[in-house]
């Protein structure tokens, strides 16, 4: 539980991780160095396929394959996904500010691997301290030869832009985010067609990957594709950051193996509930995904399979806890609210089905609550994610809308009774005075 | 040069059908018999997926997947269901999404009764809404422009108004704005939707979001009657569905054909219609008493005509004689005054081009005349004419779409910005008045570039009048240059004056008989025998016409919906003839500039009032219907032309418009074969003539002389623009305000040396005119040319001189 990868030089170094000094003083750029003047671009596919490095933007798509699907034409585009909008993730952030030069490395190396001559980090427009970190890092980089023209001597040129949205969090969506990179309005592309490895930024192919994807590179190639698959003794490789919050004692990011369970994470790494209180419901991986409760899910693994195996995700690798005092229906309705605010209004069934949506719970939460209410939500919430499930039936072009749906599955699988009280109550049976949990305000 | 497409076979709803490989999944289970239901996707433009209307279950190796038809290539042996429980339900939960705020206003709003919404939400929505919280409300209407309305509480957010805008207009003026639930279509701040083609969108809007001024709540759409037609603005003659009730034409809608307009349409072909209504028509026969025009009966002004025309006539002969105009009619009124004029009047004077028009030969009958759909398979268009954007929509739109999707290249050459210039991939200017010395050097080589995007291509060439410096000869020289450089040269000759193609095919030019038949070719003859003797000496044009009338060597002028003193470019040429003049006799719709003086004024009827057929710029034929009567006693022009004919010598024995056009396809050589059976049957395209047999006159043009680039510190480009102050657009109130007025537009950079600044009045002195403008700063016109759209209300006539002296009034 203990092994630190893309963390350790920020636990090791916490006052000056972040420089240009103290990364060349712990091997900094000596990875991008081998790459770019003794591998090419088919060794190095093969190295991080190898790795099992999976990608650490929500999908877990292996990132050596997203990497062999590149289409042949070029220019090819690198973009870097820095826009960490999903509620309770915040390990990006950390990444940006604490260890930039990390990520330079891994983008020189990306890069390379790809036959990318520009890469772009999108930063979310909320990020001002990571886009200035970063941007120092990529500033001393060029100033070191390590990014431009004809970078470690050799005859290979890469330029990095480093871009900050403006404050839509369906730009972390891929093609929202190339979308927006172009300076159009952040709306998901159809796929198909556009799958960013065939038809990307500018319509020419791209490899779009997670902060924390290509920060763990320089690392696969540092330990060697078959050492860094060894380090989880897990079929997912590796570590991974998850952000945890909520109503644990000791919230926060930690690097953790693939493999530890939900009670490990909550009630050891996490200290457990403040108060002693009972747990109540969790969401294991981002807002989006479908919550977990204890009678369930507590000693299920966290692994790719196990978690979608139950219904849900890892995701961003975001866990909110709520404890038994929280009201599911506030919760949902403040989760749904997220989701209404952040549609991009494309589509229809996430448009107006999300707010709908919101519409039901804030009546059933206010006391103007129907017994029929929780099946007309499960069916309007069925016209967006047919069948209410993880990974959803979509009826919509991206799973934003789909997402909104994840908090009315809990209700309606664990949680009819709170609801029907709310019904019976008039209003929330629970303490007003308590701040909503999951997300703040 | 379609190349069959490989079919695939694809079950839907467990019936094989067999369809195009990479169709669309929503076109190919069309075309095949199952609707599927939309709103946002559109044939005519890249599909978006974002109503999810049209969501269907596909079989797929991971289960059955839900997805939109309309983004979904189809694929062999793939397996569909459009109807199944999944389906219905996915279709149901977004019609209800969609209604939940929409304000089910149905009663009072204009789409009610044709509304896809209405339709669809019967066909495939849930019966009722469980929706019990309040709707979003919006201020409504809003004017979004002169023209349109927009209701955003009608609105679906399908995007078909934007991406029109965008995606095939090219004036990106609307826009979605805000997010989420607040999505909201609107314009940007200070920028109205003022688009050529704003009204295409109030057509394809799926709701009564987007409606306009001239239509709105004027009927029911039950209440409708309607027939095919085609506009006579646009020499492409678009195809129009004409609506009508109660015998008052209320509204046009654009018709989708492959042939030309792909169901779009200008503004001014669209709204263009109200002038039909309009209370200032003429109704009765006009007669000049006591100085003032009077009403008479109909015999007393025919006995008038026919006396007068007849002794003058007798007096004089034929050759005292004109014919002005034509070219508003139908192909049948111009065979009928063709043959009025040469075989009743014995007159070669006859003209339907207004002194501003390319060679009538070279119009008529040029060598390779290109089709509008060769646009979309050429190598290369080259535009060295009008700005197509301002007088040819349809030819603009097609040849837009050709350069953004389709991969033809697009050279534009022209003296000022251009429409399509952002699309062009070789964009060349010049001076005013300077296209031959361009010419000249692109021949030696000078311009290579214009060259590369030509030589062994396969190139469409749109030749026309950039302004009236170039003159006519221009555009054919331009022909005979590209047609020398490239692999094979298909050219469209342009006009822009309603049916002049057709008036042309029918004789009425000074040089040409119906058929396009040259005045001294054998096949004259063929005319004889039906016709009697006919003039063999060829006749004046417009500009002999009028200069014979003011000598006196003419003098009886017969104008047939013809307004030289505004059309006729050189100023005062025209005025100084009609007062000279001893007998005018006007056949028209309106009292104007040139017929205010005549002795007598017939009232015709127009487009909707009369069945017949029209010639467009590629030759294509197409049938217009009637659909109300003529206001009171106006009548079509061959009819009035018969009865003259009756009176001054013989009937013609014209009977109808139809048996006139058995007796073109008889005696007119390009037109043989072509019956209003062929046209009204199931051929919507019409047909291109000549259908058979060989041309009778192919012209083919030569590279002609030329003046050299004018020596002047400014020069003038005085262009037709799509709102100007013709007749029609005179008394189409919708349309009317829309003219730019008297305005001469200069570079911002030439304002400081002449004192000038926006809004100032400017004096313009050329050699054959001047008058008064407001100077208009604009960037694309370049310094040292000053821009003046023609025949603005209250603007000067300048001539075709393009050397200008420009002063600031103070």
């Amino acid at each position: 539980m203990s092994t630190l990868i893309v963390t350790r030089r920020m636990s090791e170094h916490p006052a000056d991780s972040h420089t240009m000094e103290r990364y060349l003083a712990t091997g900094g750029y000596e990875q991008a160095r081998r790459a770019v003047t003794t591998m090419n671009r088919d060794q190095l596919v093969e190295e991080v396929k190898a790795s099992g490095l999976l990608g650490r933007g929500g999908a877990a798509f292996s990132a050596g394959l997203k990497w062999s699907f590149l289409a042949p034409e070029r220019p090819a585009y690198l973009v870097v996904n820095g826009d960490e909008s999903e509620p309770g993730t915040f390990k990006d952030r950390q990444l940006l500010e604490r260890d930039p030069h990390q990520l330079v490395e891994g983008i020189i190396i990306t890069a390379f691997a790809n036959e990318v001559h520009h890469a772009f980090v999108y930063i979310r427009g909320e990020y001002p301290k990571p886009a200035r970190r970063l941007q120092r890092a990529v500033d001393e980089a060029y100033e070191r030869g390590f990014l431009g023209k004809g970078i470690f001597g050799t005859d290979y040129d890469l330029e990095v832009t480093v871009h900050l949205g403006a404050g839509a969090y369906i730009c972390g969506e891929e093609t929202a985010l190339l979308e927006s990179l172009e300076g159009k309005r952040g709306e998901p592309r159809l796929k198909p067609p556009y799958f960013p490895a065939a038809k990307g930024l500018y319509m020419k192919p791209t490899i779009v990957n997670n902060v924390e994807t290509v920060s763990n590179i320089p690392h696969v190639l540092a330990m060697g594709a078959a050492r860094y698959a060894e380090v989880s003794s897990s079929p997912d490789t590796g570590t991974f950051l998850m952000s945890l919050s909520g109503h644990v004692r000791k919230p926060g990011n930690y690097e953790v193996l693939h493999g530890i369970t939900w009670r490990e994470l909550i009630y050891e790494i996490g200290g457990g509930i403040p108060d002693d209180r009972e747990l109540k419901a969790w969401i294991p991986g981002g807002a989006s995904a479908p919550w977990f409760v204890p009678e369930h899910h507590l000693d299920l693994e966290i692994t790719k399979d196990a978690v979608a195996g139950a219904g849900s995700m890892i995701g961003s690798g975001a866990v909110i806890v709520m404890d038994e005092d929280t009201c599911v229906v506030r919760a949902a309705e403040r989760v749904v609210r997220f989701y209404a605010h952040e549609s991009c209004g494309q589509c229809t069934p996430c448009r107006e089905g999300t707010t709908w949506m919101e519409m039901i719970l804030r009546r059933i939460e206010e006391g103007q609550g129907r017994a029929i209410d929780l099946d007309l939500l499960v069916d309007v919430s069925d016209g967006i994610s047919v069948g209410l499930n993880w990974p959803p039936k979509m009826t919509t072009i991206c799973p934003l809308g789909p997402s909104a749906v994840s908090p009315v599955i809990a209700l309606k699988d664990y949680f009819r009774d709170e609801v029907q009280a709310h019904v019976e109550n008039g209003g929330c049976p629970f303490p007003q005075t308590r701040a909503p949990a999951g997300a703040s305000a | 040069m379609t190349t069959e497409r490989e079919m695939v076979t694809i079950t839907v709803d467990g019936e094989e059908r067999q369809v195009p490989a990479g169709e669309l999944l929503i076109k190919a289970a069309q075309d095949t018999g199952t609707y599927i239901p939309r709103f946002c996707w559109h044939e005519r433009m890249a599909p978006v997926g974002m109503c999810r209307m049209c969501l269907v279950e596909i079989e797929t190796p991971r289960g059955p997947a839900l997805v939109p038809a309309c983004t979904t290539p189809v694929n062999d042996g793939m397996v569909v269901d459009t109807k199944g429980e999944t389906v219905a339900k996915a279709q149901e939960a977004v019609l209800e999404y969609l209604l939940i705020n929409h304000p089910l206003d149905c009663p009072v709003c204009d789409k009610g009764g044709e509304c896809p919404l209405q339709d669809q939400a019967l066909s495939h929505g849930p019966g009722e809404s469980r929706f019990v919280e309040f709707k979003r409300t919006f201020e409504k209407p809003i004017a979004i422009s002169e023209l349109v309305l927009l209701d955003r509480e009608r609105c679906i957010l399908c995007a078909r108004c934007t991406r029109f805008s965008e995606e095939v207009s090219g004036d990106p003026l609307i826009e979605f704005i805000d997010r989420g639930n607040h999505v909201q279509v609107n314009t940007f701040p200070d920028e109205p939707f003022r688009s050529y083609f704003s009204g295409n969108t109030v057509q394809i809007c799926p709701v009564g979001a987007l409606t306009a001024k001239p239509y709105r709540f004027r009927a029911r759409p039950w209440d409708l009657e309607k027939v095919e037609s085609s506009s006579l603005f646009d020499t492409a003659h678009p195809r129009i569905e004409i609506h009508a009730s109660h015998d008052q034409v209320l509204r046009f809608m654009g018709v989708d054909n492959d042939a030309t307009n792909h169901g779009w349409l200008s503004d001014k072909d669209r709204f263009g219609f109200q002038y039909i209504s309009s209370e200032d028509r003429v109704t009765v026969p006009l007669m000049r008493r006591d100085g003032d025009l009077v009403p008479v009966e109909w015999h007393e002004a025919l006995e008038t005509v026919a006396d007068r025309l007849g002794l003058i006539k007798d007096e004089s002969g034929g050759e005292a004689l004109a014919v002005l105009g034509g070219a508003q009619g139908t192909n049948e009124d111009a065979y009928a005054l063709s043959r009025f004029a040469r075989s009743v009047l014995g007159t070669n004077n006859v003209d339907a081009r207004m002194d501003d028009a390319l060679a009538s030969h070279f119009l008529a009958a040029t060598v390779d005349r290109a089709l509008i759909s060769d646009l979309d398979t050429a190598d290369t268009i080259v535009v060295w004419g009008p700005d197509l954007k301002e007088e040819h929509p349809t030819l603009y739109l097609r040849a837009r779409r050709a350069a953004q999707d389709l991969g033809v290249t697009l050279v534009i050459v022209h003296p000022r910005a251009n429409g399509l210039d952002d699309r062009a991939a070789l964009r060349i200017g010049y001076r005013p008045g300077g296209g031959f010395a361009l010419l000249q050097s692109m021949a030696a080589g000078e311009h290579p570039e214009f060259e590369a995007a030509i030589a062994g291509k396969r190139v469409v060439c749109l030749v026309g009048m950039t302004d009236l410096a170039d003159g006519p000869k221009l555009a054919e020289s331009v022909a005979a240059y590209v047609r020398s450089k490239a692999a094979s040269c298909r050219v469209l000759p342009l006009n822009s004056r309603a049916n002049t193609y057709g008036a042309l095919d029918m004789g009425l030019a000074p040089d040409l008989l119906p058929g396009r038949v040259a005045l001294d070719a054998d096949a004259a003859h063929r005319l004889v025998s039906s016709w009697g003797d006919i003039p063999t000496r060829p006749g004046r044009d417009t500009r002999g016409i009028l200069e014979g009338l003011a000598s006196g060597e003419i003098r009886g002028l017969l104008l047939v919906g013809a307004d030289p003193v505004r059309d006729v470019p050189a100023p005062g040429v025209a005025v100084e003839a009609l007062e000279a003049a001893e007998f005018v006799v006007s056949i028209d719709t309106f009292v104007h500039d040139s017929n205010r003086g005549a002795d007598v004024i017939l009232p015709a009827s127009t487009l909707s009032e009369k069945d017949g057929t029209v010639t467009n710029v590629e030759g294509r034929v197409q049938l217009l219907n009637q659909i109300r009567r003529p206001p009171g006693q106006a009548r079509s022009d061959w009819s009035i032309l018969e009865d003259l004919a009756a009176l001054i010598s013989a009937p013609m024995g014209l009977s109808s418009a139809e048996t006139i056009a058995k007796e073109i396809a008889e005696v007119a050589p390009a037109y043989t074969g072509v019956t209003w059976d062929l046209l009204d049957w199931d051929r919507r395209d019409g047909v291109v003539v000549p259908m058979e047999g060989e041309a009778p006159l192919t012209y083919i043009p030569v590279v002609l002389e030329g003046p050299g680039a004018p020596q002047a510190e400014f020069t003038l480009h005085a262009a037709r623009v799509m709102y100007d102050d013709g007749v029609r657009l005179r008394h189409s109130p919708a349309l009317r305000k829309l003219a730019p007025g008297p305005v001469a537009k200069i570079n911002p950079a030439d304002a400081p040396k002449l004192g000038a600044r926006q809004g100032v009045k400017v004096r313009l002195v050329t050699r054959h005119g001047e008058g008064e403008f407001e100077i208009s700063l604009d960037e694309g016109t370049p310094s040292g040319v000053v821009y003046v759209p023609i025949n603005q209300r209250g603007g000067a006539q300048l001539g075709t001189d393009p050397v200008v002296r420009v002063t600031v009034v103070t």
